[in-house]
């Protein structure tokens, strides 16, 4: 699990709605892949990314890659920047460890980078 | 270097399909041919693929992600509830040797509706036809707008939603582009 899918994922656990986000990560196994470096993908998706929830996932990974808390203007011409957002969303992997849904208390297994976010019939949403 | 249909179709032939497909969750692989000619038309005519970020919903082997991955998606996300079909897509992705793809485990029918608000697309192969595929909505706006194309040399329908006038706690929305086979 990349930590841009992470930063897609909420709790779909019934009745937590925007309470579900962002998942608490606990990784057991964590891998570094290089990823190829695309800047116009990265500029793209920096604006549709819960910036403070990204920080936090890589920092809990011990990966935080001196990403800034805050977004400072003109980020898009700061190619080293970019970079460090790169590999953060794309090359840092989740490969065993858990997801925790902050609201419910609920955990979702990762095993093999994926996560198992099935629910029983009674859990999800009606 | 732009890839042609034909040589997209050659590669999709070596993705690896179910071993035991399982009625009731009605798997069928998507076939190369069909799913080169729908990437094809998804990529090159309407630019949805290339550095967008993608969700595959009921991705079973792989076949659409795969695709969509090799013609240049930023990230490909596939979707789905069975997990012997993940293990052919994580082996069909490594053998591939493919850096862009992720996969998630799950019921995409449970899950919130907030969750692809921040997909620049969406691609299904879908089972249809049992009674849980009626509740395959997602809290799309009574406003969209409605193409349907006709894939290159074969009847397949391929439809595109997009969305015209998305209410405003879904501004996101605006930009995120269903495809449905």
């Amino acid at each position: 699990m990349k930590l841009l899918t992470h930063n897609l994922l909420s709790s779909h656990v019934r009745g937590v709605g925007p309470r579900g986000f962002p998942l608490r990560i606990q990784a057991t196994e964590v891998r570094v892949s290089p990823v190829d470096f695309n800047p116009d993908f990265v500029t793209r998706m920096i604006p549709k990314m819960e910036w403070t929830a990204l920080v936090e996932a890589a920092e809990s990974l011990g990966h935080l890659s001196e990403l800034p808390r805050e977004l400072a203007e003109g980020y898009e011409k700061d190619e080293e920047f970019l970079r460090k957002v790169h590999h953060v969303l794309l090359e840092v992997e989740v490969v065993e460890g858990t997801l925790q849904c902050p609201e419910s208390g609920r955990l979702f297994p990762i095993s093999r980078g994926i996560p198992n976010m099935l629910l029983s019939d009674e859990e999800a949403a009606s | 270097k732009k890839m042609k249909r034909k040589e997209l179709e050659s590669f999709l032939q070596q993705v690896d399909g179910f071993e035991k497909p399982k009625l009731l969750l009605e798997q069928y692989p998507t076939r190369p041919h069909i799913a080169a000619c729908m990437l094809y038309t998804i990529h090159n005519t309407y630019d949805d693929i290339e550095n967008k970020v993608v969700g595959d919903l009921g991705c079973g082997c792989g076949m659409l992600s795969i695709g969509t991955a090799m013609l240049g998606a930023g990230l490909c996300v596939g979707f789905d509830i069975d997990e012997d079909a993940l293990e052919i897509f994580s082996r069909n992705v490594a053998e591939f040797e493919l850096t862009n793809i992720d996969m998630i485990q799950c019921n995409v029918c449970s899950l919130s509706d907030t969750m692809f608000k921040s997909f620049d697309t969406i691609i299904m192969n879908p089972p249809f036809g049992t009674k849980h595929n009626k509740e395959l909505r997602y809290d799309l706006p009574a406003s969209y707008r409605f193409h349907k194309k006709k894939t290159v040399d074969i009847e397949v329908d391929l439809i595109r939603f997009s969305f015209k006038d998305p209410p405003p706690h879904t501004d996101n929305l605006k930009q995120l582009k269903i495809y449905l086979k």
